[in-house]
């Protein structure tokens, strides 16, 4: 017998994650208009793109003075994560029909870190569904609120939106740095990029860190443990020390 | 094509990404390697496009006050402060840093 949904643990924790992770939609929307896209176009990242990850990529690109295909390109790198995550999600769901779409296109890292986090079948169920749903409503909702707010502030540089994309980025990488090898994979790549900055166009150093990340995690792997720094960027059960680490 | 064409692209792609972890068989990207890429890629770009965020100026490198929104971004992550806080206190420690005449 399960509980019903107002009492799942799954569900509880979905919608506290697709809160606080919906809320900060509104960063999107803001540094995405400060990039210089329109408000549609940010809109469009969130509704269709929809991985926080990718979406940051692509108008942190663009806001560098890349190309769009160089920003596309990043954002699609970026989001190869989510066909591991797609994989494991799909052994614990076996969605059908359309649900098996549905699913897909709220497969994130919050959706996935909700999901294994619970143990029951059904609340793994429940907990990918309603932070999945929950986040692609909020964050969807805060990124309109965002992209308006940032479109009126004016010049994005005397509200400090450029170090706000800098402190952005690093909250998403923050979380990842788990390990030794995860922090010397993220100084090579950022010392691959200051190095080649000043020799190609903008955002081509972004795709240069790519191949260098590539070539340490295809040619750097021992049968040691998989995945490295491919845990979700967020804990969802805080209070159960090592669970992110050995998930 | 214009850069709505690739918002476009970068959707559909981000899409059928997700999509390929539901269709393919379990073990092709159970592969450890192939996971173990898909890590290293992620942690890689967040790096670059962190320090290409504070220090590139189109193609020139520049100190000014983006890399005091890294530091105090930083000490705000270490602190343990929630996603929204450590941009909010990112944009401040630029703004406040330019009142005062860094660049």
């Amino acid at each position: 017998m399960h509980t019903s949904l107002a009492q799942s643990p799954g569900a509880r924790v979905g919608l506290s994650i697709a809160v606080a992770t919906g809320l900060y939609g509104v960063s999107f929307g803001a540094l995405s208009v400060a990039s210089g896209l329109t408000v549609w176009q940010t809109q469009a990242l969130s509704l269709l793109l929809f991985s926080g990850g990718s979406q940051f990529a692509f108008i942190g690109v663009i806001a560098g003075g890349g190309t769009p295909v160089a920003a596309a390109s990043a954002a699609a790198l970026l989001g190869i994560r989510n066909a591991v995550y797609g994989m494991q999600m799909n052994v614990l769901l076996h969605p059908r029909g359309w649900r098996r779409f549905a699913a897909a296109h709220v497969t994130i890292d919050e959706s996935l870190a909700t999901s294994t986090g619970q143990s029951d079948p059904v609340e793994q169920k429940r907990g990918f569904w309603v932070a999945g749903v929950g986040i692609f409503v909020l964050w969807n909702l805060f990124t309109l609120v965002g992209s308006l707010a940032g479109d009126a502030l004016g010049d994005p540089k005397r509200w400090g939106l450029d170090g706000a994309a800098v402190a952005a980025f690093l909250a998403l990488l923050w979380p990842r740095l788990r390990s030794r090898e995860a922090g010397a994979i993220a100084v090579a790549c950022a010392l691959a990029t200051v190095l080649t900055v000043p020799f190609v166009p903008p955002g081509i150093p972004i795709l240069v860190a790519a191949v260098v990340a590539g070539l340490i995690g295809w040619f750097g792997y021992r049968s040691g443990p998989d995945g490295e720094g491919l845990e979700p960027d967020i804990d969802p059960y805080p209070g159960e020390p090592g669970r992110a680490a050995s998930s | 094509m214009s850069l709505w064409g690739w918002i476009l692209v970068a959707c559909a792609v981000g899409f059928l990404t997700k999509l390929l972890g539901y269709l393919v068989p379990k073990k092709w990207l159970t592969n450890p390697r192939v996971a173990r890429v898909a890590g290293t890629l992620t942690i890689g770009l967040l790096a670059s496009l962190t320090i290409a965020n504070t220090m590139a100026s189109g193609q020139t490198l520049a100190v000014d006050a983006r890399l005091g929104a890294l530091a105090a971004a930083a000490v705000a992550l270490w602190l343990k402060a929630p996603f929204l806080v450590v941009v909010i206190v990112g944009a401040a420690a630029a703004a406040g840093l330019r009142l005062l005449g860094l660049p």
